[in-house]
């Protein structure tokens, strides 16, 4: 079997395209006002809650989620499994779109965005929030870099840089895909580093020395996952054959890739004894529970069975499941377990704060839109009539 | 697939391989200062005048608070320092009573640690918070990006965020007076206007030395722990009292520094990029391999 990949025929303007763009004003306007009066204005950040769902979600599971670019390229271009090469370049889109908006909502959360370049000459080794910058700062670039010759195949003819730089890609390409793997096993990990240094304002559920193999081991189980829901929507909103020949294969792997994780995350808080405040009915240990057990062991039962890894339908609630399992997982660490010692009340997040991070996702989903109508991202084959 | 590549991805593979893993990976040490300044705050000597936050407020040009310093209603609210505020006074009644079966307060001043190995500097990404050799917790507002990762680390909770400035907002803690401290004699404002002498400053191992001595001249008086002098490793504002810490509201905490295990871990995966160069080699030699077997196949079919 061949792959081709080619722009999207179909109307551009549609319900879904609008309702994006509506949420993508509604989001805009709300960082007018933050950058008018101030983070205070839109979030409910506080002294006691610093970090909020715009760390919580739109950067940490953010991140987690674009996981399917690298996972796809090292399963492709590294082990040369060229059979699933017609997923690689809608989850490369994904995730150099994802890492985007992670990189805004990084610039919008710090109080001084102008000054965000500031790491690159003060650098503190120490801190793992510098090294997870860095990888990112650097990732997003060489996600940018790989997309170039999905851009020169459309306007290579025209613009005559854009085709040089794709024939000095030519030859270079593999050092960045191999650059791509490890930066994002760099910072998947220590992104779970982060609040390892705040040992007394973790939830017990969550606090455990495996927080950055727990990150990474989750980022390999999702990017798969991410794939699966990401070609499931596609090519059912555009009409598009469904790819399950590709996407079978893939939850088979990632049995073993979520088994991994589901390993490590259920013998970790076992090992700790951090199990037995789970039943005392706080908000955490429900979130914990609802998070594990719906977002992990549900869906990796789900795909033991051949029956749901060959039903487009059940593969794709299983990934969904997981997908879930992971976006959970990253706002419980990050919001729902930081316990601030001399808090009078919780945080929940503002309507600005909704706003922006609704925003974003919609932004996404329009630019891929975009980039599926005028590139040639999608494998397309179209439905026998 | 040239053959440079092939060879090139071979030969990173061999290097890559043959980088052995750092294995006397140091252990942690710790950071800091040997002879830092402290403060040694005596809680059963405060009377809570409110007078050392009127001194701070002057000192650090903070605005003018809502309410004057000489009324003491506010004392009836627990209070944290804010950005506006580096250090308060709480009031207390925590089961003491007098001879004639009143509660009896006590007064708590709250502000900065200024922690031996402080979690804010650890976390801080450019270095804009360091540890000064004179024991203050400094913050450089030109390094700072706003990332409050400072803020999320302190186990203490003391820095505070200008929320509402949307361009240049500042973290906002006590600064230890640092500028006075580097004048020869100079002391914070606090412990310098003190009627009632409750705030001692000195040498954090004299200070240690003399609230011992404190402690054991007066048995009855005091509860026989130095807070500060263990806690996240130590910290150079101490605190003794006649009262169990916890029933005033501090935090039980581990004596373990708290950059300790992050610190490890960051050293043991990245300490010269050993892990990235390693992994780098590993997926070269497979990517070498398994593009040799593509070609080969490639003709084969045609």
């Amino acid at each position: 079997m061949t792959h081709k990949s080619q722009p999207v025929d179909a109307p551009f303007w549609t319900p879904g395209t609008l309702t994006m763009l509506a949420f993508m004003i509604a989001g805009a306007l709300t960082l007018v006002v933050r950058y008018t009066f101030g983070l205070g204005a839109v979030t409910n950040l506080t002294n006691q809650y610093p970090w909020g769902i715009w760390i919580g979600l739109d950067v940490a599971s953010g991140v987690a989620l674009a996981a399917g670019g690298f996972t796809t390229a090292f399963l492709a271009h590294i082990l040369g499994k060229h059979y699933y090469e017609a997923v690689t370049r809608p989850a490369l889109l994904t995730a150099a779109l994802g890492y985007t908006f992670v990189a805004i909502a990084v610039f919008v959360d710090i109080g001084r965005s102008w000054a965000i370049w500031k790491p690159v000459f003060y650098q503190n080794h120490n801190s793992a929030l510098f090294e997870v910058a860095m990888c990112v700062m650097a990732y997003v670039t060489v996600l940018w870099i790989e997309f170039i010759p999905v851009l020169a195949e459309r306007f290579g003819g025209k613009i005559a840089p854009l085709a040089f730089l794709n024939r000095i890609l030519d030859k270079t390409m593999w050092v960045f895909i191999i650059l791509g793997v490890v930066l994002s096993c760099m910072h998947q990990s220590s992104l779970g580093t982060l609040l390892i240094i705040a040992p007394t304002k973790v939830s017990v559920l969550w606090y455990t020395p495996l927080l950055p193999l727990l990150f990474l081991t989750s980022a390999f189980a999702v990017g798969y996952p991410m794939v699966i829901v990401e070609a499931t929507i596609v090519t059912s909103s555009l009409n598009l054959d469904s790819e399950m020949n590709i996407l079978t294969p893939l939850s088979r792997i990632t049995i073993l890739l979520l088994g991994i994780y589901m390993a490590l995350k259920i013998g970790d808080v076992i090992a700790r004894n951090a199990y037995l405040t789970l039943l005392d009915g706080s908000a955490q240990s429900n979130s914990f529970l609802v998070e594990v057990v719906l977002g992990v062991i549900v869906p990796w039962f789900m795909l033991l069975f051949g029956t749901v890894r060959r039903s487009r339908r059940l593969l794709f609630t299983a990934a969904l499941l997981i997908v879930f399992g992971v976006i959970l997982n990253r706002f419980n660490v990050f919001v729902v377990s930081f316990k601030a010692p001399f808090a009078t009340e919780p945080y929940y997040p503002a309507i600005g704060e909704i706003l922006v991070t609704t925003g974003a996702v919609a932004a996404i989903f329009f630019l891929y839109r975009v980039f599926a109508t005028y590139f040639p991202v999608l494998s397309i084959q179209k439905q026998e009539m | 697939m040239t053959i440079s590549r092939r060879k090139f991805l071979g030969f990173i593979g061999a290097v890559g391989s043959s980088v052995v893993v750092p294995t006397n990976a140091q252990a942690w040490q710790s950071k800091a200062p040997p002879e830092p300044f402290g403060c040694l705050i005596d809680l059963t000597r405060c009377v809570g005048c409110r007078k050392c936050e009127q001194a701070c407020n002057e000192v650090n040009a903070l605005p003018k608070p809502d309410v004057k310093f000489d009324d003491l209603t506010v004392l009836d609210t627990k209070r944290r320092p804010d950005d506006k505020t580096f250090t308060v006074v709480n009031r207390c009644y925590c089961g003491r009573l007098n001879d004639r079966n009143q509660l009896i307060p006590v007064y708590v001043k709250v502000q900065c640690m200024h922690c031996q190995d402080p979690a804010c500097v650890s976390a801080c990404i450019t270095g804009a918070l360091s540890k000064k050799d004179n024991g203050a917790v400094h913050y450089d507002v030109s390094k700072c990006i706003g990332c409050r990762y400072c803020m999320a680390a302190c186990p203490f909770e003391i820095p505070a965020y200008e929320y509402n400035d949307p361009i240049t907002p500042r973290v906002r803690k006590c600064t230890f007076c640092y500028d006075r401290l580097e004048k020869e004699g100079g002391k914070p404002a606090c412990a310098s206007i003190c009627p009632v002498e409750a705030i001692t400053f000195g040498k954090r191992a004299d200070l240690l030395k003399h609230a011992r001595k404190r402690i054991e001249n007066d048995l009855g008086k005091y509860v026989d722990q130095i807070y500060g002098e263990k806690e996240v490793g130590g910290t150079s504002w101490l605190y003794i009292s006649g009262v169990p810490f916890d029933k005033m509201g501090f935090q039980k905490l581990p004596s373990d520094p708290m950059p300790r295990l992050s610190e490890t871990i960051q050293s043991s995966l990245f300490s010269y990029l050993w892990s990235p160069l390693v992994l780098f080699g590993a997926l070269g030699a497979i990517m070498g391999v398994t593009s040799r077997r593509s070609e080969k196949e490639g003709k084969h079919d045609s």
